[in-house]
């Protein structure tokens, strides 16, 4: 539970600090403000999942010791969400791919039989389902906009959909943890989250890979070389200037 | 009786102007009377009520060079948002730099009302052609400057902006209104961050006086010039735009944040600051002008990066907002023509 937790708090607080190397450098204004509020909220959700693994623990540690003093091959995050931010594009598409995920499967977690994790889904379904509006939107301005446009969201696609899978291939834990009512099964989520991909890419008149190579390895530990500068960065206080409060 | 004569014919002058016609027009003469008139009855200009060339243009240069000082003034902070060095402090920290962003859209808004343009605004401060706060040309080099800019660089600019909450021009007052709420939040974080650091280990006290040390003489530029040497001062307080002078409001802030640095058990690094008893004020040492106009002129540590760094987010953007532009033509094209879109598809 605590690991599927984590994994769940790292996607959150990883994607949510890509989106923060964004702000004060957006395409435009109302954008920076955009993309900030969906680092806000993620960066939120991880930090209730951390404070609900402290829980369980009992360690008495606190939801910072889990962000900022754990190792990369600790994190759990999937490798989509670690990967840079690119061009607008790059970072439109991680985004739109994680959020169709991430609401189905928030969507299916809030009937898990762990009642904090179903009120925690309830809670942040509310903030996801802006998240996929938000970028499903953005998907069909830029394929819809101009050609140059269409091309860098076709690139951008092209690159990043080798990460798609992995969010839908369950690890042993997510099959242990479905078996018991806690988590979905993902094997069949996989139908609904492939569905509304397909539909935007079409609305938005772009193609994902036929039969690409599906990368994993985030969910167990095992990460791109992005993960270990993000944490270089993220930690860099905590790490040099130990045990204080800040 | 005149000042009900004068409401009168200002609410012809407003609401039935299409009626006059041409040799009915008032004077400039009389417009401008009628104009100063309002401003000493204190009732706001709104964005159809004539007003002085002058005052327009003062009043766009002043929002506009505002409304830039939010977004340049995104990049110092923003620059430790992946350092933060906690979870409750990168979502403080998010959150203030993305409420910046939120004061900079409003005020060109504001801007806009006078007839400016949001683009063409942009482009003066990528030429160069306007100025914004030099405060921002200053790095952020230690996490408490994160601290510190709050405390300071905001408390000056609330100092500032509380004043700006009755200008004279309507818009522009009630943007400040919603503005001050917020930089009075932002200030008091800063001073709880300030507070973590100064009574925290001594590694993160010097942090603290680090900061201190480098911020207090550019927060007490911001107030501009001596009023003596100030040259827009005269006209703007004529138009109660600006209502307070330069000097009276850096020796607020001064009066104001002494005693908070004492509470932090920091150094103000003035070495000539010490309380006049006679004058009720502190007194405080000579500031460096000529670092403030060289800072101006472009000479500052950051001038160039800040510039390069909004540059860049506008062009790298630009393919964006084109797509986005583009999409909503079409989107509003099929919606007129059904049947070609078909046809097309």
């Amino acid at each position: 539970m605590i690991k599927y937790l984590l994994q769940l708090a790292d996607n959150a607080l990883i994607l949510g600090h890509r989106l923060g190397e964004w702000c004060g450098h957006a395409p435009e204004m109302e954008l920076d403000i955009a993309l900030t509020n969906v680092a806000l909220d993620l960066t939120g959700q991880a930090r209730s999942l951390y404070q609900r693994v402290a829980e369980l623990e009992g360690l008495g540690k606190d939801e910072d010791d889990y962000a900022y003093l754990r190792d990369a091959w600790e994190f759990r995050n999937a490798l989509l969400v670690e990967q840079p931010n690119g061009d607008f594009a790059h970072t439109l598409v991680r985004q739109f791919i994680f959020d169709a995920y991430n609401y189905h499967l928030h969507h299916a977690l809030t009937q898990s039989k762990d009642e904090w994790l179903a009120g925690f889904a309830a809670k942040s379904l509310k903030e996801i389902t802006y998240h996929l509006r938000f970028s499903s939107e953005w998907m069909l301005r830029l394929g819809d906009g101009t050609e140059v446009s269409h091309a860098k969201l076709q690139a951008a696609i092209d690159n990043l959909w080798t990460y798609a899978g992995e969010l839908t291939t369950p690890n042993e834990i997510e099959k242990e943890l479905a078996s018991h009512g806690i988590c979905p099964d993902l094997s069949q989520l996989k139908t609904a989250i492939e569905a509304k991909m397909a539909e935007v890419l079409a609305a938005a008149n772009v193609t994902a890979p036929v039969g690409a190579w599906m990368q994993s390895g985030g969910k167990d530990g095992s990460h791109s070389e992005h993960l270990g500068f993000i944490l270089a960065e993220m930690q860099f206080l905590q790490r040099a200037y130990p045990g204080l409060e800040w | 009786m005149f000042a009900t004569l004068i409401k009168i014919r200002l609410h012809l002058q407003r609401n039935f102007c299409f009626l006059l016609q041409p040799y009915q027009i008032m004077t400039s003469v009389n417009l401008e009377a009628i104009f100063q008139s309002k401003i000493d009855d204190e009732v706001k200009i709104e964005p159809k009520d004539w007003m002085p060339d002058a005052y327009r243009k003062t009043l766009i240069r002043q929002i506009s060079q505002h409304a830039h000082s939010e977004i340049v003034g995104m990049l110092p902070e923003g620059n430790w948002i992946t350092r933060a060095p906690s979870l409750r402090r990168k979502l403080i920290l998010l959150a203030k730099v993305q409420d910046e962003a939120g004061h900079g859209l409003y005020l060109y808004s504001a801007a806009e009302t006078l007839g400016a343009d949001r683009d063409e605004l942009v482009q003066q401060l990528l030429t160069g052609k306007a100025k914004y706060s030099s405060i921002f040309n200053y790095p952020t080099l230690n996490w408490a400057d994160i601290g510190a800019i709050g405390w300071l660089v905001d408390g000056a600019a609330i100092t500032n902006q509380v004043m700006l909450t009755r200008t004279s021009y309507g818009p522009y007052a009630r943007a400040m209104v919603r503005i001050c709420k917020e930089e009075s939040f932002h200030q008091r974080q800063g001073y709880e961050l300030m507070m973590a650091m100064s009574f925290g280990s001594p590694e993160q006290k010097a942090m603290a006086q680090d900061a201190l040390n480098r911020w207090w003489w550019p927060a007490l530029m911001m107030f501009g010039p001596h009023d003596s040497e100030s040259t827009h001062s005269d006209q703007a307080s004529k138009w109660k735009i600006k209502r307070k002078s330069n000097d009276e409001l850096r020796q607020n802030f001064v009066d104001v944040t002494v005693p908070q640095a004492e509470y932090l058990g920091l150094t103000v690094p003035d070495p000539d600051l010490r309380w006049n008893e006679e004058r009720g004020h502190y007194d405080f040492g000579k500031i460096n002008w000529d670092e403030f106009w060289n800072v101006v002129k472009g000479n500052g540590p950051c001038n160039r990066q800040r510039i390069q760094a909004r540059t860049k987010a506008y062009e790298d953007g630009a393919w964006v907002r084109e797509a986005a532009m583009a999409h909503a033509e079409k989107k509003e094209q099929r919606k007129l023509q059904p049947e070609a879109a078909v046809k097309a598809a």
